[in-house]
């Protein structure tokens, strides 16, 4: 019998809406069908209303997870726009932060793949440990989540003796439970039986599909910006790119949790290794007309953004590519073939971060499956007509 | 006065009194173990060490809006959660707990009771899949058709397992079971296999981790139950609970010497040797992730049936050579 289950917009493996309709027969999935557009929020457009140094706390914004990634994606993008060259140790308070920010998404992830399969007491530990880093990070920025340590032409706060002590202890904790957490995820009979050979990505369709990150590192392709095309310190740290050749769910859980151990390096290494100096220069109001594409990897793969200049103190496009994007192809094939039961482990091993990743909408009629495109007026007018033939509101009624 | 004893028997003890606060006792238990486990603290609020969270969540439940499918077969959808209710009750009676006389058959302890109790705890797994089919939700039939797939694979074991103490006690009668244990204390450690292999299948009896697949929530939202709301959902939980306790009292009954000691101390025995098999399924909960559906049956079928085979020739064995 064949059917389809809508996954979302709404649904309880999803954190942020997204459709995913899956045609099955029995517990097979046959085809699939990915629908964006449920967390549209404009941030293209806003940032060419804003100056350079507002859009950097805007992009900031995209993303909850990586707020760092886009932040420095961006602000990479504006030195190089206005040819700054930032100072050594901001760069390396830069590059600390992305780290930290790097392993403590790659803790939440294991937390939710832990969620997805069913292994609840996984994600509650991972989750407790990534406390540690988060205090960590709230130290060095004074934030939580928006760290907001980017200024255009290095950071805005410099990192104590105090602070670097401190980072060295929380790092040795950090690698002892992780160790622990590398011998459950490779160890535990029945998590190691719902993660491997799940969503199949050979590493000819990882290349064919422009597929990033640790999705592509786990199919055995190298392919990191770390490496491939270093900016801030990362040409002066040494660290290797980590790879599986599973290709399956298990490769990119081993990817994530390898990846903390190096990640760990990186943080050891720039702490041990911090050159004394300013922590920036002073920046420009205005950039001259220039366009320029920066690259960064984030935890979830390569992000880039194309920045337009014209001259004045604002942007004339900014344009984001999110990692999660580019996953999407990868995604639709993995799923095929697949059981009911590994969706969710499948498309939450691309860790997506679905508003990241949302550019247009595209307004379908339910009943006639009519697309069509709107302004924003017409939109507008749309809702209050609609809210004019509402019925009044009832007041709710107590069930008995 | 025997029918004093009677009434006192279904309503009080062990009847729907004594299983309502016990199961949601067992329940707390369950969950605080659970969160012990992962670092977390469980229920703290409602009462004492939070004690009383099931009995809150219980009546909050009672009191939300109950939302029937309109596309529902609303007969079933509305009476399922009464029947699933009665029947793992009835099966609660069958308990040798108080009110039994061991030379004479009674309502509640007759030869072949234990086969009864297995009966009775079957049921619900029924009453799950038609809960799952008749709210017509795509997610609940999906959930029916899991929790129909999985009783496939640990049905057997199960039955196998309980049935071979049974076999060296020579009786059908949990009474008679429970009494040559405690006359031959030694005679246990041959079943510790079939203990194991029942606690495993109680597990997934009452789907819960590594055997939850039927209402899996990430995969399939709320499985059978996606449509049960209000009242309805709140018996259901309430019937699982019971079904909990009931299925660890028939482990206890089986394997762990019964609970003797008239009524106090049969009282204490059945606690303590129910939350000991309860802790064990908190355990088991708490260390394992959740399998697919095919792998319960490959593994039913590999490993729990041909080791409840090997416990039942053993039974066979040690009743032929030494007894």
């Amino acid at each position: 019998m064949k059917f389809t289950i809508p996954i979302g917009p709404q649904h309880p493996a999803l954190k942020e809406p997204i459709s995913l309709r899956m045609t099955v027969e029995g517990e097979v999935i046959q085809d699939a069908d990915i629908r964006l557009g449920y967390n549209h929020r404009g941030l293209e457009k806003l940032a060419e209303e804003r100056t350079w140094i507002q859009n950097i706390y805007l992009t900031e914004r995209i993303c909850g997870i990586c707020s760092h990634s886009h932040a420095t994606c961006y602000v990479q993008g504006v030195e190089k726009l206005m040819e700054l060259n930032p100072p050594k140790r901001g760069l390396y308070i830069r590059t600390l932060v992305a780290e930290l920010e790097r392993i403590h998404s790659h803790l939440l992830w294991l937390g939710v793949a832990g969620h997805e399969a069913g292994f609840d007491s996984f994600f509650m530990y991972t989750w407790r440990d990534r406390e540690v880093v988060m205090d960590l990070l709230e130290m060095i920025s004074g934030n939580r989540v928006h760290y907001a340590i980017n200024a255009i032409g290095g950071v805005r706060r410099d990192i104590d003796e105090m602070q670097r002590k401190k980072i060295l202890d929380g790092l040795e904790i950090l690698k002892t439970r992780t160790e622990y957490y590398f011998k459950i995820g490779a160890n535990e009979p029945t998590f190691v039986g719902r993660l491997a050979g799940v969503g199949y990505l050979s590493k000819e369709k990882a290349v064919d599909l422009c597929a990033v990150g640790p999705m592509a590192r786990a199919s055995d392709l190298p392919q990191d910006v770390r490496k491939d095309d270093p900016y801030a310190v990362y040409d002066e740290v040494p660290f290797d790119v980590c790879t599986a050749d599973t290709c399956d769910v298990l490769g990119r859980t081993v990817v994530r949790i390898k990846e903390l151990f190096e990640s760990y390096k990186i943080c050891e290494f720039l702490m041990k290794n911090l050159p004394p100096g300013d922590i920036a220069v002073k920046a420009p109001t205005r950039a001259k007309p220039n366009e320029v594409v920066s690259r960064y990897e984030a935890p979830r793969g390569e992000n880039t953004h194309y920045i337009k200049s014209n001259g004045t103190n604002k942007p004339e496009r900014l344009k984001v590519r999110a990692p999660t994007l580019a996953n999407y192809p990868a995604t639709v094939e993995m799923l095929k073939n697949g059981f009911i039961a590994d969706i969710p482990l499948i498309f939450a091993a691309i860790d997506p971060c679905i508003c990241c990743a949302e550019r247009t909408v595209n307004i379908v009629n339910a009943r006639t499956g009519e697309e069509k495109i709107l302004r924003f007026d017409e939109l507008r007018a749309l809702a209050e007509e609609r809210f004019k033939k509402m019925p009044p509101k009832r007041n709710a009624v107590w069930p008995f | 006065m025997a029918v004093l004893k009677d009434l006192l028997y279904l309503i009080v003890y062990p009847g729907i009194i004594f299983l309502f606060v016990y199961s949601t006792f067992c329940e707390w238990f369950d969950r605080k173990v659970y969160a012990r486990l992962q670092n977390r603290m469980g229920p703290t609020h409602t009462g004492r060490w939070g004690i009383l969270q099931p009995v809150a969540d219980f009546f909050k439940l009672m009191a939300k809006e109950d939302i029937v499918p309109d596309k529902a077969d609303k007969t079933l959808f509305n009476l399922l959660p009464i029947f699933g209710l009665a029947i793992v009750a009835t099966a609660g009676l069958l308990l040798p707990l108080w009110h039994y006389n061991p030379a004479k058959a009674g309502f509640n302890s007759f030869t072949g009771d234990v086969i009864v109790v297995l009966y009775l705890l079957s049921l619900p797994t029924l009453i799950f899949f038609l809960a799952g089919w008749s709210s017509t939700n795509l997610f609940s039939t999906i959930g029916g058709t899991r929790v129909l797939t999985m009783l496939f694979g640990y049905e057997v074991p199960l039955f196998m397992a309980v049935l071979s103490p049974a076999i060296l006690a020579n009786s059908w009668r949990l009474v008679e079971i429970a009494a040559f244990y405690q006359k031959k204390p030694l005679l246990i450690l041959p079943n510790l296999l079939g203990l194991v292999i029942a606690i495993i299948c109680v597990q997934a009896k009452l789907e819960r981790t590594p055997f939850d697949i039927p209402h899996a929530e990430t995969e399939i939202v709320g499985g059978t139950f996606t449509e049960y709301s209000g009242k309805k959902l709140a018996f259901f939980r309430l019937m699982t609970d019971i079904e909990m306790v009931v299925s660890s009292g028939l482990v206890a009954a089986v394997f762990l010497g019964g609970f003797p000691g008239g009524l106090w101390l049969g009282l204490l025995n059945f606690v303590v040797k129910t939350l000991i098999v309860i802790f064990f399924l908190s355990l088991i909960r708490a260390l394992t992730s959740r399998i697919r559906v095919d792998q319960v049956v490959s593994f039913a079928w590999k490993y729990l049936a041909p080791l409840a085979v090997l416990q039942l020739l053993i039974v066979i064995l040690i009743k032929g050579l030494l007894l």
